[in-house]
């Protein structure tokens, strides 16, 4: 199976994060790490090319810090990568992000592409999906588990309150992947050496301008939210908290 | 290699930071990490903490074999092939590398010390003088993890003074094996090692190196040690009873063993310092999470000026550390790239780039050693009751860190060792210490004005710099006309000598990095780095003039004695930093982003 999984660098889950000038985004000078889900969804695709062989590419969008993910996934074992590199693909909303992918691969045949459910960021949840859409493939979402079968694969998915569904779906597909569906390897040192080695295609902003048009949605205001709650220990036998906690309500709060 | 070092850096003579200037743009620090050495960076971490960290308590109670499990997938990431060449199962990777995983792994002293056992005293033995033979039988497997090795030198009687070792080595009458007697003591690993590399005397005369596998006839292990901290380690005294080793087994020359065990060393200490700064790393971030949650006098402890003192302090303290480890790795990869292709066969000239480090090497093992002490200290107080109890981690951080002040050499030697090297250089004339020492001593009787160059925002920082090399050789030029080669008879004047030249070689460190973050990302945005900088920088030349007074004191007497004073005075004269409140800055930034940062 040839797998595309789509990755993206977001800040690290404990950064500190400042605003940035114009209180539309946060700053640059963050830590970065790896889009929890999308670390799952390489795991599972690289599981998947272990038991059936096939191909594993990565790909991202992102000015030249994003290149890390790709180095990594490959050190872990993909088998090569693509980067759409340029710093404003860090603004473009769900579907603009999908029509860049989709134009970066128009060249390629998947069986599968696997993203992550929604990115720590942004947490739009939709690239996936649209991307299924732009390309006329099935997608199914908050995918769990997958098996190859005849006519294509049988996925599991995650519904609420413990519920599952199983869907057979036809190849090719795409697919939002869950986190913690299994357990991630480590880059190896070796992988990580041999990484250097690997094709790293870069596609500017320009190769796939033509396949954009402006946001549908933008990022207006970002702020930081005002601490409103105030709590307040009201101490002392049952009787007196009582008094004061009905002298509170009737005279400060005027619930009473 | 597989990761030279970005930068363009002719080769720095060892030792010679202290009469020579050195630019920023060539001084590697960790702001240099490749993408490949972030990458490594992170295996790293993440081994420790889904692997290490969970097995803590474990470890603690010597749970049988799981150490060694850990040892093995260690080894499975490649963490223990770094220094390996690719013929022999290794990855050969740069000294930063080296220095990386050291760093990242020390958060469990336990693991850490059994790893570095393994990987460099264990390992680096047979690779720097192993036969060709002996490296192909051996090498694969300590790279793998398959199997572990230990190193043993070390004995009841002597240890500091390991030469003067008692272990024996007699020829077999068919010539065919040395037989063994002797006993060894302290050795890392030996609980569960395979392969020791053991240091006895042919004929009780001849100090040689001999690689003795587990199963050798004669050889056996003692009970393991009840000990203060590294209780996850194991360290266990070796028995050697007629233990016949085969004469294939001798590693490097009969005679020669001093090579060995010294050069060794060298790597175990630059490793061990690196170690230090990255458990230092791990105490902030733990003394800050509870005095941020910790409350007294109705406020969290995190907003009294004590507290935040100490957590900035700590700060500072790992900014140097950081700052002197890579810049000194930094420094070994420039010159083993210099080396060309030739890097990866040829041993013996890797070896000797490592040697000329030694001065450094030795500087980082005993600033490390004594900053993770200062940390874990402070971390306990911090912690106040609690920081007195087995519940919490600061109680195993504080004793586990105390046994790097002693092995590897403990301090006192190595402090010896730095000021000894120093003077074996310059009266070899590797290094030109006493044309500077004479050039200052002019200037300083001329009463010559201070040469202070440049106009950007370090000048201050550089002219302290300046002022503590001034000082420092100015002090062991006294000392050295006073006591000419009888100065190694004078330990506590070795040892002064050999804390200013730490203190000097600190202080640039810091103030180069910080320097070199300014250039790359403007002042404004590392501020938090120029204030540490600072902090270290005013306690540092303080040190030093003490130092300097206190040799001179010892050595000089009447009216010379208060000419040189004046001296001292004048060359360490400075505007005072306002160090109160660039420890608040600091303390505010570290206590903010819950870690210690930079930015
Ligand atoms: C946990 C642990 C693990 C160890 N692992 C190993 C290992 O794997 N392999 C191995 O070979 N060894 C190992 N050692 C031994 C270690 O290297 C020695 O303990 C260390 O070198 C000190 O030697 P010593 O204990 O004999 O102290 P001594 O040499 O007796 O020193 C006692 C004191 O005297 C001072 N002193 C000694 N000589 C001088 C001098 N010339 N001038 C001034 N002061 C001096 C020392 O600094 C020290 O303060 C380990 C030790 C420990 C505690
Ligand atoms: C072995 C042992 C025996 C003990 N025996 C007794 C006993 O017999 N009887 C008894 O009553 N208690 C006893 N104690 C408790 C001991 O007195 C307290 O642990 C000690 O007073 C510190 O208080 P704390 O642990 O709450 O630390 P905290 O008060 O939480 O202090 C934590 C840190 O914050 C600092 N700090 C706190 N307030 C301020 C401030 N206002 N400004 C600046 N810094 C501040 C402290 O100096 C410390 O560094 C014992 C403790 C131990 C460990």
């Amino acid at each position: 199976m040839k797998i595309l999984v789509c990755m993206k660098q977001v800040p690290q889950k404990d950064a500190p994060l400042k605003l940035n000038e114009s209180g539309t985004w946060i700053r640059e000078d963050v830590s970065y790490e790896v889009n929890e889900p999308d670390a799952y969804a390489l795991e599972e695709a690289l599981r998947q090319k272990e038991k059936h062989g096939g191909e594993v590419v990565v790909i991202t969008s992102g000015p030249a810090r994003a290149q890390q993910v790709l180095r990594e996934a490959l050190a872990k074992g993909a088998d090569r990568a693509i980067h759409l590199e340029d710093a404003a693909f860090v603004g473009l909303d769900a579907l603009n992000t999908a029509r860049a992918f989709a134009a970066a691969i128009k060249d390629e045949q998947f069986d599968l592409i696997f993203t992550g459910l929604q990115s720590d960021d942004y947490g739009y949840a939709q690239t996936g999906v649209v991307l299924a859409e732009l390309l006329g493939w099935p997608h199914a979402t908050i995918i769990m588990q997958i098996e190859k079968n005849e006519g294509g694969i049988r996925v599991k998915r995650e519904l609420e309150a413990g519920f599952f569904q199983f869907v057979d779906m036809p190849l090719p597909a795409v697919l939002t992947i869950q986190s913690g569906i299994n357990k991630l390897r480590y880059a190896t040192l070796i992988g990580i050496k041999q990484a250097k080695n690997k094709p790293l295609r870069k596609v500017s902003m320009s190769e796939v301008q033509s396949a954009l048009s402006a946001n549908l949605q933008t990022i207006e205001r970002l702020y930081v939210p005002q601490k409103t709650k105030q709590t307040q220990f009201l101490e002392g036998p049952a009787s007196e908290v009582a008094k004061k906690l009905v002298d509170k309500l009737r005279n400060e709060v005027r619930v009473l | 290699m597989a990761t030279i070092t970005a930068l363009p850096t002719a080769k720095v003579p060892g030792g010679s930071f202290l009469i020579e200037g050195c630019p920023p743009e060539s001084t590697f620090t960790p702001e240099d990490f490749t993408e490949q050495h972030n990458l490594i960076a992170q295996t790293a971490e993440e081994f420790v903490l889904n692997e290490i960290i969970p097995n803590i308590e474990k470890m603690e109670h010597k749970e049988p074999f799981l150490l060694r499990e850990l040892v093995k997938k260690a080894g499975d990431l490649g963490l223990s092939a770094v220094d390996t060449p690719e013929a022999y199962g290794g990855l050969q990777m740069d000294k930063v590398t080296s220095a990386i995983i050291a760093d990242r792994l020390a958060r469990y002293a336990g693991f850490s010390a059994t790893w570095g056992a393994h990987t460099c005293i264990g390992t680096l033995p047979i690779v720097y003088f192993g036969t060709e033979e002996q490296k192909k039988k051996y090498l694969p497997g300590l790279a793998s993890g398959q199997m572990v090795g230990a190193y043993a030198l070390s004995e009841s009687s002597s240890a500091s003074d390991a030469l003067n070792c008692r272990a024996r080595a007699e020829l077999s009458p068919d010539g065919k094996h040395y037989i063994l007697n002797g006993e060894k003591m302290w050795i890392t690993n030996a609980g569960f090692a395979d392969l020791f590399t053991v240091f006895a005397k042919v004929n009780g005369e001849k100090f040689t190196a001999f690689l003795i596998e587990r199963s050798f006839p004669g050889f056996s292990i003692g009970a393991e040690e009840h000990k203060m901290g590294i209780r996850g380690s194991s360290t266990c005294p070796l028995i050697l009873t007629d233990c016949k080793v085969p004469v294939e087994n001798v590693l490097g020359e009969i005679g020669k063993g001093h090579h060995i065990a010294f050069n060794v060393l060298n790597v175990g200490r630059f490793k061990l310092g690196a170690g230090c700064v990255g458990s230092a790393r791990y105490c902030i971030e733990l003394s800050i999470a509870y005095a941020k949650q910790r409350k007294a006098f109705g406020k969290v402890i995190a907003d009294f000026g004590l507290i935040r003192e100490k957590l900035a302090n700590m700060a500072v303290g790992i900014f140097t550390g950081e700052a002197m480890a890579y810049r000194t790795v930094g420094m070994m990869d420039a010159a083993i790239a210099g080396l060309g292709e030739s890097y990866v066969t040829d041993m013996p000239a890797v070896r000797k780039v490592i040697d000329e480090y030694a001065i450094e090497c030795s500087i980082l093992k005993v600033w490390g050693s004594e900053l993770v002490d200062f940390v874990v200290d402070e971390m306990v107080q911090i912690y106040g009751g609690y920081g007195f109890v087995e519940e919490y981690p600061a109680e195993l951080a504080y004793r586990d860190s105390r046994v790097n002040r002693i092995f590897e050499g403990t301090n006192e030697i190595n402090r010896l060792v730095i000021t000894g090297f120093l003077l074996k250089r310059a009266m070899s004339g590797q290094l030109p210490l006493m044309p500077a020492i004479k050039k200052l001593m002019d200037e300083v009787l001329s009463g010559a004005a201070a040469d202070d160059e440049g106009d950007d925002s370090f000048v201050e920082e550089r002219k302290l710099v300046a002022s503590a090399k001034k000082i420092g050789l100015f002090a062991a030029g006294i000392a050295s006309q006073k006591y000419m080669q009888a100065i190694q008879d004078q330990q506590e004047i070795m040892a002064a000598i050999a804390d200013m030249v730490i203190e000097t070689y600190a202080m640039e460190s810091a103030v180069l990095r910080a320097q070199k973050l300014a250039a790359r990302n403007g002042e404004a945005e590392s501020k938090l780095a120029i204030a540490m900088t600072r902090v270290y920088l005013a306690g540092a030349i303080e040190r030093i003039e003490s130092n300097a007074r206190k040799v001179i004191a010892a050595v000089a007497e009447g009216d010379m004695l208060r000419t040189q004073m004046a001296v001292v005075r004048r060359l360490g004269k400075h505007e005072p930093f306002n160090t109160v409140g660039l420890r608040q800055d600091i303390a505010q930034r570290v206590i903010e982003a819950g870690k210690y940062v930079i930015a």
